[in-house]
Formats: C-alpha cells, sequence, structure tokens
C-alpha cells in the first residue's frame, strides 16, 4: 500500500485537494474571446476576397455583436481578478512571454478595431443615422476607404485571438491536460465554427447560410479529427498524460465530453446541417445554437478537468 | 549568485516548525501556507519506508510562473529568487496555474503570494525562518555560486533529486535521498 | 525618506539586528504608515511544553506580538523552537482564551458560570479555604500543578498549611524511570534528560518516539546523532517517525519489552561483550544477574516480542560493539503497563552493563544553578501530608503521587487524612489522569474547586472558581533552573501587557494571600522585584538578563563525564550501580526485573496505543489557531489488514468502544496505514475536547484518555500503567445514554 499525504499547510480553499482557481469567467472569457474571433475572421476574409454583397452577415450585420461580446468577455476577465484595483496594471508591460497578457493586449488592439469596423456600417444598419462630430464622420470616411486593410488586420488579429484562446491553458504545462500544442488550433477552429453558425443563423440570404453551413462543416470535421488527435497524443504520452486523457475515457468527464460537447456539439448538428443542406427543412437556429451551446461546453470541460490534471512526483 | 535550498529526507521529522515558523515570519494569514510537509509511505508492514519533505515554491531556473505573468509582477530577484509583487499583482492566477507544484496561493488580499526565500531576512545575512528555525537542521540554504555555502556543501556530500524535472522547471530546492 | 530614521531606529534597539518581515508584510508594517514604535524583542521561555526553551518575543511597530524565536545561547534549543514554541504566539491570540474570573452558581436549577471581579472570586476562594481549614484542617487543601504558575501557587499552599502538592509529571508520566534510576545508580534522571545524544555512536529508543516527542534538545542531538552516522535502534509496535530513521527499527509486540530486555542482557553477558574490568570495578550483582538471565536467550524473548531471534542478537552486538557510547533511552512518558519501574530497570541495568552511565555519548552528569529564595517566614508543619496518606503503599515514590491524591479526595477514602479541596494549576486532569469517572467522583466530593487555567479547558468545566492567568508571554515568573550540561539561567519577562482580565499567576497568589493573611510570604508588590533581588545576588540584575535571556556557566568538558580510572561512587547502598537492586528487595519488590505476560486483547479488539503529534502538547494546543491550522484532529492508525477485515476506509469515521463498554464520545477518522502493525491502534493524546467554548477544537478528534479505564498501578512508586485498555470499531454511530 502506498501512502502520500500532506502532513501541514496545504490545505488552501481552491488549491487544495485540487486547484479551483479559474471557475466560470475564464471557460466563458475563453468562448466569448473565440466567437469574435470566428465573426471577425469572415468578415475579414469575405472583405478581402471582394464578397461584401453575397456575404453581407459575415462581413457587416454579425460584426455588430463583436464589441459586445470582446467587452462582456473582458468583463469576465476582470470578475476573474482578484486583484481587481490593479487591473491597470495589465497595460503598463508588454509580456509577449505570457499568454495572458498577450491575449489582453489582442484584445485591447481587436476591440476597437471591432468597434470601429462595425461602427462603418452602422448608417448601412439605421439609415438616417448621423455622427454628431464632424471628426467622426471624417474618420468614418477614412475608414469606408481603407476597409480592405482593415479588413487584412482583422483576419490577422481574429487568428491571434482565436489561437490564444486556446494557447492561454496550453502555455500551462503543469496543467498536463492542457500541455498540448493541439489546443490552439482545436479552439481556434472551435471559435471559427461558432462564429460561422452564428453568422449562418442570422442571415436571411439562401446563400450566405448554406455558404456558411459548408464552412462549418469542414470545421467540425477538423475539430473532429484534431480531437482524436488530442487523445491519441495522451495516450502515447507521459504517466501525467495518460491520466489526464482518463478523465475523460471513463472519468468523470467522460458523459459530459463525449455526449455534450462532441455528440450534442458537434456531431448531432452536422448531421443536422448536411441534412439541411440536402433540402430537409431544419431551422438554421437549431444546428448553431448547439454548436454554439456546445462550443461554451468544451470550455468549460477544458478549463474544469485541466485544472483537477496534476503533475506527480 | 544562485540562492538554493537543500532538504534533508533522512533527518526531516515533518514536525512542520518550518510551516508555522513561516507563517508567523511573514503572516502568512492561517489557512494558508507558503510550505508544507509531505508524507510518503510505501512497503508493506514491517518492511516499511517514510519520505518526509519540507516543501515550497523551488525557485525555479527557467520558472513557467515567471513567464506567464502578464504584469511583470512575478519576476526574478537577485540570486534567482522569484519573487511576487504584490503590488502589480493582478490576481490573474495565471501564475498559479502554470506552478507545477501549486507552490502559490491567492492571498485573502487578492495578490498572489508564495515562498520569498525570506528575502527580507536573506538580503540582511540571516537564514530563511524555515531554515534557521528547523529543530533537525535538516534544511540547508545558501548560494551556490559559493562551494562553501551550506547548501553547495550538502548538495556535494549527498545525493539528490529535485521535484518533477520533466515538468523542465529547474527546480532549485533539493532533496537529500 | 523615513526609512533612513526608522532603520537606525531599528538597529539601534536591536543591536543583533531586527527587521520587519518583506513583501507581504510590508503591507502591513510598512514604516511610516501607522509606525508607532520599533520591533521589539523580549527574554522569555516557552511554555507550550515543560523543556522550557528560551527564546525572544518579538513585537512590531505597533507593539503586537509577532513571533518567537528560540534564543541561540540557550543550550536547550540552540536557537531553534520547536513548532510548538513557533506556534506559541496562538496561545495569546486565541480568542477562546479566558477572560475573566468566574463563579459557578445555580441558576434556576442549573450550574451555570458568571463573570465577576477578581476582587469577589479572591474574596470567595479565601472564605472557602478558610472554612476548608477550620473544618477539615488546611492539609485537606491539594495543589493539582503543572507548568510555571506552580511554583507561585505551591508557595501560597504551602504558607496556608498544607504540603500535598501534586503534578501529573510524575505518576502518569516520569515517575518509572527515576524510580528505576534511583534504584539502580542512586540518582533519577530528571528532565531534562542527561542523554549525550550528540556525541553518541549508539542510540536504543524503547518506545521513546524523538521527532514526534518533540523535547528540543532530544531531536536536534538525534539529528546531529543521524548526521554523524550513529546507529538508532528503534523498538517500538508502530513505524514512530524515528523508527523511519533509524538502522535497526524492532516492530515488538506491545507489552513484551522486558523480554527483549533480557534476552538482550542475555547476549551480551553470554557473549561476553561486557568491559570486565567495568563491571568489576562499578557494578553490584553482576553474578546474580548473569545467573538470573541465563534462561532468557533471544529465541526464549522471539517467541515472546513476535522478533526474530536473529534481530535481537544482532543489535545486542551493534549496541555493545559501540559501548561505552551507547545510549539505552531511559524514555519520559514510562507509565505503560504496571510493571514499569521493572522495565526501565532492565533498561538501566543495560546501561550498567554497557558502561554509559557517566561516559561520554552515554549519560553526562547534570549540573543544575542554584538561585537564592526570597525570604519569606517559615512555612507552617502540616499535620499529615501525602507521605502520611500513602502510608508505606509505593515506597519508591520520591514525589507525591496525583492518583493518590484522587484516592484521598475520593468518597471512598476511608482514612482520616482526607483531600476536601482543589487549587488545579494548568493541568487538565480530566484528560491527563486516566479512569476519568474516578477523578470526576473526586472532584464532586470536594467543598472548593479552584481552576487557575488560561484555557476553558475540560478541568475548568468542574471548578466552582476559574481564575484566568495570562500566558507566559504577557508575564514574569520564576527564573528557568534546569538540571543540563551546564548551569544555565533563563528569564521570563512579559513581552506584551497580559489581554483582557487575565493575571499573572504571582500577582493571584499575592492578592489571595493578603486576603488570607500570608502577606509576609509575598513581599513584593510585582513579582520582577523578586527577580531582581535574586538576581543581584547572583552578581546580576534584572536590567542586565533583559538583555540576554539567558546565561550559561561554563564547564570543562572532563566534568561532564565521571573520571574513567576511578570506581564510580552513586548514592545506592552499595555504592555502585545496582544490577541487583537492594532498594527494591529490602522495599519487597524483585530486585531484579522479572517478566510477566500482560491481559492480551479480546477478540475484536485492538490494544490502545497512543503519543505525542509534533505540532500539539497534549491538550493545550488542540485549540491554538496556529498549531490547530497545522493539524486539527487525531486520527486512528490502523493496519490495512485489520481495516479490511473489519471493513475500514482511508478517513471514515468511526467510534469506538473499549474493554468495559466505554465509547467514545466523538467519531475519529480511520488512517490505514502500513507504519503499524497488526496488534494495536495508535492515535495521538490530547484531541477529542468536549468543552464547546473551544471553538477550534470541540470535537475534533477523540480523547484517549476516556478509553482508558482499566489503569495498572505500578506497586512501586504508584505510577498509572495506561496502555493496557482495548478498543473495538463502531461504524455506526451509538445511542448515547442520557447523562445523568
Ligand atoms: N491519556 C493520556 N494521559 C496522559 C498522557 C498521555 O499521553 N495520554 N500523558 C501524560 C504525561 S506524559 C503528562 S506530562 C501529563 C501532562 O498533563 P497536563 O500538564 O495536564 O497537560 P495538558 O493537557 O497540556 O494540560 C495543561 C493545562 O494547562 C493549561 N495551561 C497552559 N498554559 C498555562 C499557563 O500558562 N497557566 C495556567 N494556569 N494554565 C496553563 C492548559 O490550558 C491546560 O488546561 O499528561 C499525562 N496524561
Ligand atoms: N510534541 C510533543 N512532544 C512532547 C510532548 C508533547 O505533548 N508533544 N510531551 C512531552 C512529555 S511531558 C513527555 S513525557 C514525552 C513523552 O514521549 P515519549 O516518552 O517519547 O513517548 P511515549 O508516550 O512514552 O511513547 C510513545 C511511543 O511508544 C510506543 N509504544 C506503545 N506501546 C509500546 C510498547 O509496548 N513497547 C514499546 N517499545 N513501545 C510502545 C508508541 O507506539 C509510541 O511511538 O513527550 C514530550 N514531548
Ligand atoms: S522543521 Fe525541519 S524537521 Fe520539521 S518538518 Fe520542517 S524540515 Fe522537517
Ligand atoms: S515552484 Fe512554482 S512558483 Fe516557484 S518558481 Fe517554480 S513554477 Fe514558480
Ligand atoms: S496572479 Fe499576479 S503574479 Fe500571478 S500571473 Fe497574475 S499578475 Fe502575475
Ligand atoms: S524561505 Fe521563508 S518564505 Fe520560504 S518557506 Fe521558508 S520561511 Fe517561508
Ligand atoms: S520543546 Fe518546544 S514546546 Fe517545549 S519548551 Fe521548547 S520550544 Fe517550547
Ligand atoms: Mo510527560
Amino acid at each position: 500500500m502506498k501512502e502520500e499525504f500532506f502532513v501541514s499547510g496545504r490545505n488552501i480553499p481552491n488549491i487544495d485537494p485540487s486547484l479551483h482557481i479559474w471557475h466560470w469567467q475564464i471557460p466563458a472569457y475563453l468562448f466569448l474571446g473565440g466567437l469574435a474571433a470566428g465573426i471577425l475572421f469572415f468578415a475579414g476574409l469575405y472583405t478581402v476576397l471582394g464578397k461584401e454583397k453575397e456575404m453581407p452577415t459575415a462581413v457587416k450585420w454579425s460584426t455588430f455583436i463583436v464589441p459586445f461580446a470582446l467587452a462582456i468577455g473582458l468583463f469576465f476577465l476582470f470578475l476573474d481578478l482578484k486583484h481587481k484595483m490593479y487591473f491597470w496594471k495589465l497595460y503598463t508591460v508588454i509580456r509577449l512571454e505570457s499568454p495572458m497578457g498577450w491575449g489582453a493586449w489582442t484584445l485591447m488592439i481587436i476591440t476597437p478595431l471591432s468597434l470601429i469596423w462595425s461602427a462603418s456600417y452602422l448608417k448601412e444598419l439605421i439609415p438616417g443615422w448621423n455622427w454628431k462630430f464632424e471628426i467622426l464622420n471624417k474618420f468614418e470616411v477614412f475608414v469606408i476607404k481603407n476597409r480592405k486593410y482593415i479588413a487584412w488586420l482583422l483576419i490577422v488579429y481574429s487568428a491571434i485571438l482565436g489561437i490564444y484562446t486556446g494557447i492561454l491553458l496550453s502555455a500551462f504545462n503543469a496543467r498536463p491536460l492542457w500541455n498540448t500544442s493541439i489546443l490552439g488550433p482545436l479552439f481556434l477552429t472551435s471559435g471559427l465554427s461558432t462564429g460561422a453558425v452564428t453568422i449562418m443563423w442570422m442571415s436571411k440570404n439562401h446563400l450566405e447560410r448554406k455558404m456558411m453551413s459548408k464552412i462549418d462543416l469542414i470545421l467540425i470535421g477538423i475539430e473532429l479529427f484534431l480531437i482524436t488527435h488530442l487523445f491519441m497524443g495522451f495516450l502515447a504520452s507521459t504517466e501525467v498524460q495518460i491520466e489526464s486523457a482518463q478523465l475523460f475515457l471513463g472519468g468523470a468527464y467522460t458523459y459530459l465530453f463525449w455526449g455534450g460537447v462532441v455528440g450534442f456539439g458537434l456531431i448531432v448538428p452536422f448531421l443536422l446541417e448536411v441534412l439541411e443542406l440536402r433540402g430537409v427543412k431544419i431551422p438554421a437556429a437549431i444546428p448553431a445554437i448547439m454548436i454554439i451551446i456546445g462550443g461554451l461546453l468544451f470550455r468549460f470541460v477544458m478549463v474544469d478537468a485541466g485544472q483537477l490534471t496534476r503533475y506527480l512526483y | 549568485m544562485r540562492y538554493a535550498m537543500a532538504v534533508d529526507t533522512k533527518k526531516c521529522v515533518g514536525c512542520s516548525d518550518c510551516v508555522v515558523a513561516c507563517q508567523a515570519e511573514n503572516k502568512v494569514p492561517i489557512g494558508f501556507c507558503r510550505d508544507w510537509v509531505v508524507e510518503i509511505v510505501t512497503g508493506k508492514f514491517p518492511e516499511v519506508k517514510v519520505e518526509l519533505r519540507s516543501e515550497r515554491c523551488n525557485h525555479c531556473k527557467n520558472s513557467p510562473c515567471v513567464r506567464c505573468c502578464p504584469t511583470g509582477a512575478s519576476h526574478y530577484s537577485d540570486g534567482g529568487i522569484v519573487m511576487v509583487n504584490g503590488d502589480d499583482c493582478i490576481g490573474c492566477g495565471a501564475c498559479i496555474q502554470s506552478c507545477p507544484y501549486d507552490a502559490r496561493y491567492s492571498h485573502p488580499e487578492g495578490f498572489v503570494d508564495k515562498c520569498t526565500f525570506c528575502q527580507h531576512r536573506v538580503t540582511r545575512g540571516y537564514k530563511p525562518a524555515c531554515v534557521s528555525v528547523c529543530p533537525t537542521n535538516c534544511l540547508y540554504f545558501g548560494d551556490l555560486d559559493n562551494p562553501k555555502s551550506d547548501v553547495s556543501v550538502a548538495l556535494q556530500k549527498r545525493k539528490y533529486k529535485v521535484l518533477a524535472p520533466e515538468a523542465g522547471t529547474k527546480p532549485q530546492v533539493y532533496f537529500l535521498i | 525618506m523615513s526609512s533612513r530614521r526608522d532603520f537606525i531606529k531599528i538597529t539601534s534597539v536591536g543591536g543583533a539586528g531586527l527587521f520587519a518581515a518583506g513583501n507581504v508584510a510590508a503591507k502591513y508594517f510598512n514604516p511610516g504608515k501607522n509606525m508607532k514604535g520599533t520591533i521589539q524583542r523580549t527574554p522569555t521561555y516557552c511554555e507550550v511544553c515543560f523543556w522550557k526553551c528560551s527564546g525572544w518575543a518579538h513585537t512590531n511597530e505597533n507593539g503586537e506580538l509577532w513571533k518567537v524565536v528560540g534564543n541561540k545561547k540557550d543550550p536547550l534549543c540552540n536557537g531553534r523552537l520547536c513548532p510548538r514554541g513557533s506556534g506559541g504566539i496562538g496561545m495569546y491570540n486565541d480568542p477562546d482564551r479566558l477572560k475573566s474570573p468566574m463563579i459557578r452558581i445555580e441558576e434556576r436549577g442549573k450550574q451555570v458560570f458568571k463573570e465577576v471581579t477578581w476582587h469577589k472570586a479572591l474574596e470567595y476562594v479565601a472564605q472557602k479555604m478558610e472554612a476548608l481549614k477550620e473544618k477539615h484542617g488546611a492539609e485537606s487543601l491539594a495543589l493539582f500543578n503543572h507548568g510555571s504558575g506552580g511554583k507561585h501557587f505551591s508557595n501560597l499552599v504551602k504558607a496556608f498549611g498544607s504540603t500535598n502538592i501534586v503534578a501529573p509529571s510524575y505518576a502518569q508520566c516520569r515517575g518509572p524511570r527515576e524510580a528505576a534510576w534511583i534504584a539502580t545508580f542512586g540518582t533519577a534522571v530528571n528532565a531534562p534528560e542527561p542523554t549525550d545524544i550528540k556525541n553518541t555512536n549508539c542510540l536504543v529508543l524503547i518506545g521513546s518516539h524523538i521527532g514526534e516527542n518533540m523535547h528540543n534538545t532530544q531531536v536536534q542531538e538525534m539529528s546531529e546523532a543521524i548526521d554523524r552516522g550513529a546507529t538508532i535502534i528503534t523498538v517500538d509496535p508502530r513505524l514512530s517517525t524515528a523508527a523511519t530513521h533509524s538502522k535497526h527499527w524492532l516492530p515488538i509486540k506491545p507489552a513484551t519489552d522486558i523480554a527483549l530486555l533480557l534476552a538482550w542482557m542475555h547476549v551480551i553477558i553470554y557473549e561476553k561483550r561486557y568491559n570486565h574490568e567495568y563491571i568489576e570495578k562499578n557494578t553490584f550483582g553482576f553474578k546474580e544477574l548473569k545467573e538470573y538471565v541465563a534462561e532468557y536467550t533471544p529465541e526464549w524473548a522471539a517467541g515472546i516480542t513476535n522478533l526474530k531471534a536473529s534481530q535481537i542478537r544482532e543489535t545486542a552486538r551493534e549496541m555493545a560493539f559501540h559501548a561505552p557510547s551507547t545510549i539505552v533511552h531511559p524514555g519520559r512518558h514510562v507509565t505503560w503497563y504496571g510493571d514499569d519501574v521493572q522495565r526501565v530497570r532492565c533498561i538501566a541495568i543495560l546501561n550498567g552493563l554497557l558502561g554509559s552511565f557517566g561516559t561520554k555519548g552515554g549519560f553526562y552528569m547534570q549540573t543544575k544553578a542554584s538561585v537564592p529564595t526570597f525570604s519569606h517566614p517559615p512555612y507552617p508543619q502540616p499535620k499529615w501530608s501525602w507521605k502520611d496518606f500513602l502510608d508505606g503503599k509505593f515506597p519508591s515514590a520520591e514525589i507525591n503521587v496525583s492518583n493518590a491524591m484522587i484516592d484521598a479526595s475520593h468518597p471512598d477514602n476511608q482514612s482520616d487524612k482526607k483531600i476536601k479541596g482543589w487549587i488545579v494549576v494548568g493541568t487538565n486532569l480530566i484528560n491527563t489522569i486516566p479512569n476519568t469517572p474516578r477523578t470526576i467522583e473526586a472532584i464532586r466530593n470536594q467543598d472548593l474547586v479552584v481552576v487557575v487555567d488560561t484555557m476553558p479547558m475540560e478541568i475548568t468545566g468542574w471548578a466552582d472558581v476559574i481564575l484566568p492567568e495570562c500566558t507566559y508571554l504577557e508575564r514574569y515568573d520564576d527564573l528557568r533552573v534546569s538540571p543540563e550540561r551546564y548551569a544555565t539561567l533563563a528569564l521570563r519577562v512579559p513581552a506584551v501587557k497580559p489581554k483582557h482580565l487575565t493575571k499573572p499567576a504571582s500577582w493571584i497568589v499575592r492578592r489571595l494571600g493578603l486576603k488570607l493573611g500570608l502577606q509576609d510570604y509575598f513581599n513584593y508588590s510585582d513579582f520582577s522585584e523578586v527577580l531582581d533581588w535574586q538576581l543581584k545576588q547572583m552578581g546580576s540584575s534584572l536590567a542586565e538578563m533583559k538583555k540576554k535571556g539567558v546565561t550559561v556557566v561554563d564547564r570543562p568538558e572532563s566534568s561532564l563525564y565521571l573520571p574513567k580510572d576511578e570506581p564510580v561512587q552513586l548514592k545506592t547502598k552499595s555504592g555502585k550501580i545496582e544490577l541487583y537492586s537492594q532498594l527494591l528487595e529490602e522495599q519487597g519488590f524483585d530486585p531484579l526485573p522479572k517478566y510477566t505476560a500482560h491481559p492480551e486483547a479480546p477478540d475484536g479488539f485492538y490494544r490502545l496505543n497512543y503519543g505525542r503529534a509534533p505540532m500539539h502538547t497534549f491538550t493545550r494546543t488542540a485549540n491554538n489557531p496556529n498549531l490547530s491550522d497545522i493539524m486539527n484532529e487525531n486520527r486512528l492508525w490502523v493496519n490495512p489488514q485489520v481495516a479490511e477485515n473489519h471493513g475500514l476506509k482511508m478517513n471514515q469515521m468511526i467510534w469506538l468502544e473499549n474493554q468495559d463498554g466505554v465509547l467514545s464520545e466523538f467519531p475519529i477518522k480511520v488512517r490505514v496505514t502500513e507504519r503499524i502493525g497488526p496488534d494495536c491502534v495508535y492515535m495521538v493524546h490530547g484531541f477529542g475536547h468536549n468543552n464547546k467554548r473551544l471553538k477550534r477544537a470541540h470535537g475534533k478528534g477523540i480523547s484517549d484518555t476516556k478509553l482508558i479505564t482499566r489503569v495498572a498501578i505500578d506497586p512501586i512508586m504508584g505510577g498509572t500503567g495506561m496502555r493496557g485498555n482495548f478498543v473495538k470499531f463502531l461504524v455506526e454511530e451509538p445511542k448515547k445514554e442520557v447523562e445523568s
């Protein structure tokens, strides 16, 4: 029999017996960041491709969600901070090695960008809208003229943001479950997928809907592939990672992950979308909502389960 | 200069004086701790082995907590001591997540706290509180660059290990075995 | 800006260099912010146990207690306090402390405590004491004490006319070994034990679990011995921490130690592994011993102790190989099975055979500073004392026997020497003396029970009057003089003002003395005057000692040990080391120790074993905020096989029932561990408090004392053997009988 325990100390709330420093705020923040990244990515993409006309929801209307998503996300991050009044210290230094810092700065850039972007379409959304100050009008003219360049920025920064939501976790190699380079692309894909279905859901344009649905099917495919890879990687790795994979292969998170995230959040909506594309009448909202819930759940599960995994020594 | 500590598992009796003294010295609130004691029992009666270890922040040379800190609150100080500047800390918890040893905790006042190698004592020529109190004298502290320091001498004489070397953190707390 | 000035202030106070904790602490102790004064250190000696390590109590800039650290000059701690000493600040900070004097009153048919003024409380006590004297004589007052307060109260009680003064540190603790040592070496072991562990090559621990038993010097020196590669041999049914660090661990079957010890003697004698010349010159009764142990072979002992004969042989040889630098430790808490004097006699005989008495690496010769007595009138001569009550019983008891004082207080006491009033100072008798129901019956038979304590313990619940003493950090007490390698003096000075309405014992006895017309015995207005006078007599002063905390009188190393070439001259009958004890023979006991089998556990029961946890002292620290943070309950150690047989799981809560049907009051968590064998279960003494006013400790773990109802009294000195109790596991909460 092996016995291992703390004789003293280490009975600290939220650290022992298992880490629980991050609660709902961080996964919600990661989810919103991913969603925003997804939407902005497509807005940038179709602008660069010159498809503003064909893809109006992707380029214009859906982006109105983004500043809100980012602001709420940042607020959640703020809620998570334990030393809140020192929040501003985040912006006194640039620490490239810190994913947290990276994210803060990415948000610092992408939030105004998204604001500017959607604002520049405000007159199209609300006819007769008038900027009160002349300078804003002038700025609007400038933005509209340079949309293509801004679109490039959006593509770059949304990709960074999307990857960041995964890297924030994977940078912590102390948590074996997170310690995998697949998490970045996986969260990026998931973010793009939630963005895509949001556009699909909002879109009134049949062709645009079809387009986003097709893209989403590809994204779901990639996601499933990455998830398979994730587990193959774990099982071929160190003891701690094998153990962390067990959380999903018979352990506490098995049902939630395979039933909730993969089944409810990926495979069922995938099938629904395929049927839709084949002409079966299914409201776009249904797969969209399932994917969004799935994406949210995914982040909750990963953040929660990751904190349970640790090094053995 | 490279500060380090060695813990003699052959002498430690698990009395936890290091924990009590640290709490008093550093006003660690009750319910929290900067160091702690682990007991590992292996074997079958009467062939039983026990390892007792006083653990704390390893002041890693390649420290993920410093790397991931967005504000620079966690930083390397003189002699490689990993410090947290409470007034720069936003309490994001990233460093807590990043430490493979769970050496950090969130102070009730919001900032993150952990072992400082008693920098306030060490810079004045005293040993860390835990080292200076340990009744079995099983903690050694000092400068690894100085071959005559307590810790260097201990590491020259004895076999040792570090915790979770595979985490790649290059810990600077050594366990004499 | 202000920091430079502050720095100068700080260094000029401390000299040795004092400083505030950095980082987080800086948030609280930022110089300049809230700063009223400087960091100060005040000498004290620790009262968390009776080792009495000298230390410095530090207060911060606001005059608040910060920490206590050891005094480097003190040979009892070498600048290192044990965890309990470091956690001593918790005694001061404990929010549950006694805060005001209290008197028990009857309110609507219920007994309740009412807070009263000191004047009222002492007036009440004085009146009751006078009444007691009138009715039963002054001798009917007993003082139960342990710790520094005891000395002040002894003065009062003796002045009052009674010498029935007793501490649990004899008959519940080290009494048997003192009797055994006196029978063998003509001198008691005394505390601190004169074991020269730091120089030894071989340390033999028989159920003495140094490392859990945190008596400071012993722990420090054992660690030094480990560093030097000394051999440690531990005999313990449980893998004690000391055993984990030992070369040999002998997992003995409990209660069979005498068999092992006799076999060890057999090997040493019959393999001729002793120093003939030494034995010839210094010992008495070798021939008798040799004949006596002839039949006690390792093979014989193996059958009794469940040890391997080869291991018994090997360890005996190793002891002999290192002799005389071998210590067979006499132990300290040695009241186990009722034949304890004889067991420790075996240990003494072994040391005699090995030649370790008065030898480097064995036992050194103690020395002690003598402090002049502060003048007071002679004490009145009592008509009877505890010796008379014993009337020839327990002939080896050199000091008073607590359980005999309980007998004298009990309604079944048929003699005319009756105890009718108790003053209890610093001892939690309910959890300290086994067979609690009897103690309670004795208490109920008293006209007056005064309890002087710092905490609302179980004993305070039985008081008529509770007098709250301040903690050691808030008071002066007598100079510490302990018999040691070096004569030392240590001073205790209040570091902070007494909290609430608490008062030092020196103040309480003086006030009480005044009310009893005994003021001449308390010829001071503040106890510091006594200390100053005493120190001046010795060529120092209070002011000087305040700067040092401790004085150590050096002594040449050679004088620590007996001269090698001269024969020993001891205070035994023969003047030699008595392997064969003439004293015991004369008292009618076996002059050579006999092995007797002790009762074994009935089916389904396990022997109840108990001991110390390094971070707690008996029952006194269970509520200490700092120390309960480190360990807040005791667990029941159970061997995995036993656990499996009973379906017990790790950390499962269970109740215990002993052989007499006594139930544990609370449940205890099971610790399934390979560190204990299948013949006993183990728990740390001091938990399971049932006084609800101990908010942190109430109901945490269980009390071993409650389950110790079968007590084996040692006929030689009256010690209470406590390890002959057996318990069984109850997985469901037992129905409690309604208490009468
Ligand atoms: N079951 C069982 N019984 C035992 C033992 C055991 O292991 N198991 N051990 C035995 C041994 S070896 C010994 S030495 C005895 C010890 O027996 P005790 O000395 O009675 O031990 P404690 O339980 O610590 O009780 C000390 C009491 O003193 C109070 N106190 C603490 N500091 C002060 C102070 O400064 N002033 C005053 N006035 N009071 C103070 C505490 O609050 C507490 O009520 O117990 C013996 N009894
Ligand atoms: N931390 C701490 N240290 C203390 C104290 C404290 O309260 N706390 N109290 C101090 C005091 S006053 C005293 S008296 C000492 C007591 O300390 P010691 O004298 O060292 O200890 P004991 O309580 O006699 O013995 C406990 C050990 O005896 C073992 N044992 C039980 N039964 C048997 C048996 O039949 N044979 C053998 N060989 N071993 C057996 C137990 O498993 C346990 O390991 O501790 C002192 N030091
Ligand atoms: S103080 Fe020393 S002996 Fe005690 S637990 Fe800490 S390191 Fe071990
Ligand atoms: S032990 Fe943890 S907190 Fe300490 S330096 Fe290493 S990673 Fe950082
Ligand atoms: S909690 Fe504080 S120290 Fe830790 S990473 Fe965040 S800002 Fe840095
Ligand atoms: S070095 Fe100082 S801060 Fe670190 S554990 Fe020891 S006492 Fe605590
Ligand atoms: S051994 Fe520990 S508790 Fe006892 S006096 Fe010394 S420091 Fe205090
Ligand atoms: Mo004792």
